[in-house]
């Protein structure tokens, strides 16, 4: 659908006006059958899955950082901070995802308060990414509309890379919590959050920024590096597995369709890696219907699985799998991994899916 | 003057549960709350267009299935982001097991 011409990812440009002459701006998306009576048992909120993770959560928090901080100046502080690391700077995102789509608890309160913790361990605007990401949902993958591609095309490998690291964080998050404090949102910023909320914003991004100063303060006035090894310094050392699971989401996959089992992946992960992540691993499922909540996303899959494609049986899987296609698109940015649907999955809209892809073959 | 208009029977929904209505072009959400009353909204979310018989039903709010947005559908005050709009309520009546809306 995206032809030759070249894919413009601003959200008010040449691509954005495109995907609402098409119609694929908030368009109608394939969903998979599901009985009245079923989903309303998969949506079902509870308090009690949440709260018993988010305890154990914040306790391992706790718990590493309070020993690193005991072992601190010995190696043996590694172990604990790589554990602190993770649970402050992975964890956080899909405890940010969840609450922030108000599936995790029932009670609104508690998943306000974990939303606003979590989206300070990310560097992320509580109020603009809000509405970032609602936008993805809308518009999920559409380019010129969808405010959270990770990997664009042609793909910056070296971009991708440092996003492990989390210096992308610091290079980009930190100095646009800064800009907004100062009351300036972006053209793309401004297309997605209403004009009512934009204050709200601007609010959350001075207390962010007042944070970070008194930590910065603190450093200074202890003479120690401990305040910004907890507080902040996480993005840099612990945001690889956010980076290492999120990736997987729609990396690869065809953008400018409207049927997420063709650009979104589930992969099926180890049972770490799907606490630090709350299941997102079913990230078709998700997209489909977002409203059921991460403890019953298994059951979501079963039910519906027959509709999909095959998951990747791991992230080894998933990733040996996208590479090539990768360096493929670094010459023809229209190429991507087309996803097969089980014989008697149910068609849709295969016309944004038909791509000429003969030129990659070059 | 408004007209009351058969929405539907008090069988056709369950409780704490929500169905669409579609009348004359409009589209309507019908809702029975855990305490057995009726009560009606338009159908779509004022956010974006998703069909709010889609969504949870949870003590007096309804859920958009699309980006989770709360609406009291009692009184149709949108609870937050992504909803900031309120969404229309309508009178309701039950007359002999029929559900019925003020349109």
């Amino acid at each position: 659908m995206a032809g030759k011409v070249k894919r413009d990812y601003s959200l008010v440009g040449e691509s954005t006006r495109i995907a609402i002459e098409t119609g694929l701006a908030s368009a109608e998306w394939y969903h998979t059958e599901v009985p009245r009576k079923t989903m309303k048992e998969l949506m079902h909120r509870s308090d009690s899955p949440a709260i018993r993770d988010t305890a154990i959560w914040l306790g391992a928090i706790l718990v590493s950082a309070a020993a690193g901080v005991y072992f601190w100046g010995t190696w043996w502080c590694v172990p604990f901070f790589f554990a602190y690391g993770v649970l402050y700077a992975s964890a956080s995102d899909s405890r940010w995802h969840e609450c922030g789509h108000g599936t995790a608890f029932r009670t609104r309160w508690m998943n306000d308060v974990v939303y606003q913790i979590a989206s300070f361990m990310l560097m992320r605007n509580p109020v603009t990414w809000r509405w970032s990401h609602a936008r993805h949902h809308t518009d999920t993958i559409i380019v010129g509309r969808d405010a959270e591609i990770a990997v664009m095309r042609p793909p910056d490998l070296l971009r991708t890379a440092l996003a492990f690291t989390g210096i992308l964080d610091f290079r980009y998050s930190l100095p646009a919590l800064a800009r907004q404090a100062f009351g300036k949102l972006t053209p793309d910023e401004k297309s997605y959050v209403p004009e009512m909320e934009q204050h709200k914003a601007v609010i959350a991004a001075r207390w962010h920024v007042a944070i970070y100063i008194a930590t910065i303060a603190l450093a200074l006035t202890m003479q120690s590096w401990i305040p910004l090894v907890l507080i902040g310094g996480p993005r840099l050392y612990g945001t690889w597995h956010m980076v290492l699971t999120g990736l997987l989401q729609h990396i690869g996959l065809a953008d400018n369709v409207v049927d997420h089992r063709l650009n979104s992946r589930t992969v099926y992960m180890n049972p770490i890696s799907r606490f630090i992540y709350w299941n997102m691993n079913y990230h078709v499922e998700h997209h489909m219907f977002p409203m059921v909540p991460y403890h019953t996303l298994p059951r979501l899959h079963e039910l519906i699985r027959h509709d999909l494609p095959e998951p990747n049986p791991s992230m080894w899987h998933a990733y040996r799998e996208v590479w090539p296609v990768l360096l493929r698109q670094l010459k023809y940015e229209d190429y991507f991994l087309k996803r097969e649907l089980p014989p008697t999955a149910r068609p849709y809209r295969g016309e944004f899916h038909e791509v000429n892809m003969s030129a990659a073959a070059e | 003057m408004a007209d009351w208009v058969e929405a539907c029977t008090v069988d056709d929904v369950d409780e704490e549960d929500v169905i669409r209505f579609d009348h004359d072009g409009r589209s309507f959400a019908i809702y029975r709350s855990p305490d057995d009353e009726f009560f009606a909204t338009d159908g779509f979310c004022t956010h974006e267009k998703a069909h709010l018989a889609d969504g949870l039903v949870m003590d007096d709010i309804i859920e958009c299935p699309k980006h989770n947005g709360r609406f009291n559908y009692k009184t149709g005050q949108a609870k937050g982001a992504p909803v900031c709009v309120n969404l229309q309520t309508y009178p309701v009546k039950v007359e002999a097991g029929k559900v019925m809306i003020q349109i």
